[in-house]
């Protein structure tokens, strides 16, 4: 029973993927990939998760910390990107 | 090492202290100094002519790399003494010669003389190998002596040319030697020339030996300029006058001559090497004196007189192998022939030498060699006109000089083998006699041409750039000495006849020897009212004729059509050769990183497809393949609709997002598969990777960040399909053939015991196999370096800001 229920998940959560997925392609703008990328980060949090209770496992656990982190690093890169053209400023006074 | 190693090395190991010499005591001609290394040599060699007369033969073994079977094994019998003597002789006289000839002060003497010496060495050393190997290398230092010689004046363009052209054709001769020698060695099992001919009733048989024999013979034409390879001696006369009279006359152009004589025991008793030789000989004896007529500048004269006489030889050589065809012993049947090539070879090294030295003595002391300028010199130059005389007359084979003996043992030789019952002659022997009639005519004619031109007829003082008068007498000593020994040699030829040329001839026919035949060599001027006599008085009335109503037909010589040249076809072959090569690298380097990818590609392709074809390798197994999931097909599904959406994407932005898509769709495949360390990289070098290729994006210039799609390109979408049709079939047949258990058990066992860690894949990275790591490492440390090296290091200027 308990099974099933996480299959389901993870097949809801693929098909949200799936969703988002088309929206990197499709666009229109860059930002809507952006954050479809973003989303797509945390879709895969939540399937790592999913697959991690598949497999009776805790290897994954630093996984999920790790996308979370660079879900939002890449986010704020495309973000500032889009914004300034740049990610990293030079420091002017140099 | 010993003795007669010390003989042949001396000359090159004195050439190191020439430079010295020549600049320390510039006061005395650095020539006499060289003098006495060939006069040393040549009483050293003489010592030997009482032991070759009987037969004994002389070995001496240096080891050099025994390893390799290839050691400096000298051997000195009749044929190499014959050829030693003529050697260490005329380069006595050459260099006398040359003490006179060159300026000691406007010449550079010391490099003349190093490259003389080096020459003398390689031409010893050829004569005197017996290891085919040792034999090779120096025939190839006679090659490159020879080419430094002709360019000695390389400010000339001429003599640059000249120099390229007989470099290019006698190296090529060279290798085919090369590639000959290493056929027969197999085959025998031997470098060694007489070893081989004692284990010859093994390998006649093999198909291979007809390949090595005219390998062989190709470097024998080559080297002694025999039709259609003669071109490069006519340019060869660029060189130095003693050079022109000792290599090109003398030794080098006979090395040839030498290498039939010396491979005729192994290989004589292929019929096509009496084809190949004596025709080959025969031809080029007709071409050369067909040739030497037209010409009008002496030594061009002489260069076809060299290749002509040359032919006669070799077509002698070839006629001798007839020998070995006979069974029954009849007293000298057909080795007339060998006998006369060889006492030909010592006439024309006498008298071409002298002529060769008297055209240099009339170059030097009137500053032209053109014959149409030149006339009436009898006067003034007595005694060059007397060597000249001499010297032509015998060439043209007139009684009593030693031209006319050989000459008519040449037409004995030739009338007795193209009349014999073997090799089909019967059927078209005639135009052996034939060819060889003809060409004595013409040799007739350029002879008598030669003095009547040079030293007869009106003087022509306006036309000659000096006044003429008689050379200094050290200039005179070594043609006369050459054609004093011309006169010696044709009224007591058998001075020579037990001394010189019965050994050498019984080491060209050993087979002869060996059966029991006597090699009986007996020269007489006058041999009653045979054939070959009506012959010659045939030969002299229509050359007669011929001069004189020369004017009348020397324009025939200019219908011959320049294309069908041999010069303009050589000039051509190598232009074309240039222009074919050019154009290939033209088409096929095309500085496009694009076009290089498709070659490579396409190799990688053609080369898999068809190994997995030819060896029938690709197999396909079920029971491998572990259960699919769901999930793992829409994880495939995803990661395949965003890799090929990056070829269709129309901005590079969308392409760099979709490429983060992929990377990150790995790691997930990577946490699906159990691996968590992986899935961990992999996301972390995703994000950097991506940031990466923004910034490098955002550096792009402002016309290239157009965005469009890439184009579509049939060629690269076929290439690119196969690629991955490729490695996808490469990846199905290892997969479904393992030959051996993984030895991931041994490890998955171990990882806490030996290593005490609980991760395995870190243990490995750091504990058992942590030697890649380390250059992993080192990897990462210098693409670091290299990052920061080409952002800090820019050129500035230019490009930059």
């Amino acid at each position: 029973m308990f099974d099933i229920l996480i299959y389901v998940a993870l097949g809801g959560v693929f098909l949200s993927m799936l969703g988002l997925f088309y929206r990197v392609i499709k666009g229109p703008s860059v930002a809507d990939r952006v954050i479809a990328l973003d989303s797509i980060g945390i879709s895969l949090i939540s399937i790592v998760g999913l697959v991690s209770i598949i497999l009776r496992t805790s290897d994954y656990l630093e996984v999920i910390l790790l996308i979370g982190i660079l879900a939002f690093i890449g986010t704020v890169a495309f973000s500032k990107y889009i914004e300034k053209g740049e990610i990293i400023e030079r420091d002017r006074n140099q | 090492m010993s003795v007669m190693h010390g003989a042949i090395l001396l000359p090159i190991l004195i050439s190191l202290f020439i430079p010295l010499l020549a600049k320390r005591i510039p006061t005395i001609h650095t020539g006499w100094f060289v003098l006495v290394v060939p006069v040393l040599l040549v009483s050293y060699f003489s010592r030997f002519l009482p032991g070759t007369m009987s037969g004994e033969t002389y070995t001496a073994r240096m080891p050099w790399l025994p390893s390799l079977g290839i050691d400096f094994v000298t051997y000195l019998d009749g044929l190499g003494l014959l050829f030693a003597l003529l050697i260490t002789g005329i380069g006595s006289l050459v260099v006398l010669y040359s003490i006179f000839y060159l300026d000691a002060k406007k010449e550079s003497l010391g490099t003349f003389y190093v490259y003389l010496l080096m020459f003398m060495t390689a031409m010893l050393g050829v004569v005197l190998s017996d290891n085919m190997v040792v034999l090779y290398l120096f025939w190839e230092l006679t090659s490159i002596s020879s080419f430094l010689l002709i360019a000695y004046w390389y400010e000339r363009e001429r003599s640059r040319y000249g120099a390229q052209k007989s470099m290019l054709i006698t190296v090529f001769g060279g290798l085919a030697m090369l590639g000959g020698i290493a056929i027969l060695s197999t085959l025998s099992g031997s470098l060694s020339i007489r070893e081989t001919y004692a284990s010859l009733a093994s390998i006649q048989g093999e198909p291979f030996f007809t390949v090595a024999l005219v390998l062989f013979l190709l470097a024998a034409f080559t080297k002694s300029a025999q039709f259609p390879f003669h071109i490069w001696l006519p340019d060869a006369m660029e060189a130095p006058t003693p050079v022109s009279a000792y290599l090109h006359s003398a030794t080098m152009v006979k090395a040839g001559l030498y290498l039939v004589a010396r491979f005729s025991p192994i290989f004589a008793d292929e019929s096509l090497w009496f084809y190949l030789v004596s025709s080959v000989g025969i031809f080029t004896l007709f071409w050369g004196s067909l040739n030497a007529v037209k010409q009008h500048d002496l030594k061009g004269i002489l260069a076809y007189s060299t290749i002509s006489q040359l032919g006669l030889i070799m077509s002698l050589l070839g006629l001798g192998a007839a020998a070995l065809h006979v069974d029954v012993l009849d007293d000298g049947l057909y080795t007339i022939a060998t006998v006369a090539a060889i006492f030909h070879l010592i006439n024309h090294a006498t008298f071409k030498g002298s002529l060769f030295m008297m055209a240099g003595i009339v170059d030097h002391e009137t500053g032209t060699r053109d014959i149409r300028k030149l006339g009436g010199l009898a006067q003034l130059m007595p005694i060059s006109m007397t060597i000249a005389m001499i010297g032509t007359l015998s060439m043209a084979g007139i009684p009593p000089f030693n031209g006319f003996l050989s000459k008519e043992m040449f037409l004995t030789g030739v009338l007795e083998v193209s009349g014999s019952d073997l090799f089909n002659l019967p059927s078209y022997g005639w135009i052996i006699p034939v060819l060889a009639v003809v060409g004595s005519i013409f040799t007739f004619v350029y002879s008598i041409l030669i003095v009547r031109k040079t030293f007869f007829g009106k003087r022509q003082d306006d036309q000659l750039p000096k006044t003429p008068h008689e050379a200094p007498i050290g200039m005179l000593i070594p043609p006369l000495v050459l054609v004093s020994l011309v006169v010696i040699i044709g009224l007591f030829p058998n001075l020579l006849s037990n001394t010189l040329i019965r050994p050498a001839v019984e080491a060209i026919l050993p087979q002869v020897v060996d059966a029991g035949g006597k090699i009986d060599v007996h020269i007489t001027m006058w041999h009653g009212f045979k054939l070959e006599f009506f012959l010659t008085l045939l030969i002299f009335t229509v050359g007669f004729i011929l001069y004189k109503t020369l004017p009348r037909w020397q324009s025939l010589y200019n219908r011959m059509p320049r294309a069908i040249s041999l010069n303009h076809q050589y000039d051509a072959l190598l232009r074309r050769g240039e222009q074919t090569s050019t154009r290939i690298h033209d088409t096929v380097m095309t500085g496009y990183m694009r076009s290089y990818l498709v070659y490579i590609f396409g190799f990688i392709v053609i080369l898999i497809l068809t190994a997995l074809y030819g060896f029938d390798a690709f197999r396909f197994a079920v029971d491998p393949i572990s259960s699919i999931h769901a999930y793992e097909i829409i994880l495939a599904l995803v990661l395949v609709s965003s890799a090929l959406s990056i070829t269709f994407a129309r901005s590079r932005l969308t392409s760099i997002i979709l490429l983060g898509v992929t990377g990150y769709t790995v790691a997930l495949f990577f946490v699906l598969f159990r691996a968590p360390d992986l899935a961990l990289t992999q996301l972390v070098i995703e994000t950097v990777s991506v940031a990466l290729f923004l910034l490098v994006f955002y550096r792009l210039p402002e016309i290239s960040r157009k965005e469009e799609r890439i184009p579509f390109k049939l060629g690269n979408a076929l290439i690119s399909a196969l690629v991955g049709l490729t490695v996808t079939l490469v990846a199905l047949a290892s997969l479904s053939q393992r030959s051996f258990a993984s030895i991931a058990k041994y490890y998955i066992d171990n990882v806490a015991d030996l290593a005490a860690g609980g991760n395995m894949v870190n243990v490995i990275l750091v504990d058992f196999r942590g030697f890649d790591t380390l250059f992993e490492i080192a990897v990462l440390a210098l693409a670091g370096i290299g990052i920061f090296t080409m952002i800090k290091f820019r050129r500035t200027g230019g490009m930059d800001k």
